[in-house]
């Protein structure tokens, strides 16, 4: 993640997932521009509050929603080299889960960290 | 200042596609660069030469396809999300088999990695959204 394919430039960019999976579109036309985003070798993370927690459980099955489970995609994140995947520890307890339901490693941070994470940024992309 | 935007949100429905509009002609008028709009999820539908508003009522297309001819604008609209969404020009529409487009001047199709480069290449990458 060194050098960058456009001019040498390399931007923090954090993607803010919060919204649920398949309520809205968000979380997979998110997912579609990391996958696109990851060829232009940035320093990319990923951080999920509120609902957006919801994109990462572990056993989604959307048979009856007739809708494609996207879920398996974001195990394949580390084969583009996305492996910061921030989850904030307040939303996941107030929707009942621990870090053990997701489906991907993750660092759990606090909200005052993630808004450090958030800070720390020079794009930040919000769904 | 170089400035990228984003616009997540369709037109009338969410007040997105109009703070942005209002935002890039202020900037504009305070001499900042637009690098380009980008026009993601529902937010394609900006591009839609179609849309009939009620004659009292603001035209967000229109307006759009103004504010690009002025100024030179590189409004791109995502492809992937267009096609989801029936958004298409002309040569979309014959490598669909698709027996219309509907783009509106000064828009143009394209992919993902627009709105990358522009969040590289911009001093602010700015998001109008839900």
């Amino acid at each position: 993640m060194a050098e960058a394919a456009e001019g040498g430039k390399v931007k923090k960019i954090l993607y803010v997932n919060r919204k649920a999976p398949y309520g809205t579109i968000y979380a997979l036309e998110s997912l579609e521009v990391v996958l696109i985003g990851a060829a232009f070798e940035q320093d990319v993370s990923l951080a999920f509050i509120g609902d957006g927690v919801f994109q990462l459980v572990k056993g989604q099955n959307t048979k009856g929603l007739e809708v494609k489970n996207f879920s398996p995609t974001y195990r394949a994140l580390e084969d583009y080299d996305v492996t910061k995947l921030y989850v904030e520890g307040e939303s996941l307890r107030a929707r009942g889960l621990v870090e053990d339901d997701l489906i991907v490693p993750v660092e759990v941070v606090d909200g005052a960290r993630m808004t450090e994470i958030m800070e720390d940024q020079d794009v930040i992309l919000s769904f | 200042m170089k400035l990228g935007i984003l616009i997540s949100e369709g037109p009338y429905t969410h007040a997105a596609s109009d703070t942005a509009y209002q935002f890039v002609k202020a900037a504009l008028a305070k001499g900042h660069e637009v690098i380009r709009v980008f026009f993601y999820h529902d937010g394609v539908n900006n591009g839609t030469r179609l849309t009939v508003p009620p004659q009292d009522d603001r035209n967000i297309v229109q307006r759009w396809s103004e504010l690009a001819a002025q100024h030179k604008l590189d409004m791109v609209v995502c492809i992937a999300a267009a096609q989801r969404r029936g958004l298409m020009d002309a040569a979309e529409a014959k490598r669909n088999g698709k027996d219309a487009d509907n783009i509106a001047p000064g828009f143009r199709i394209s992919g993902l990695g627009q709105l990358i480069e522009a969040a590289i290449q911009a001093d602010r990458l700015v998001v109008f959204g839900d």
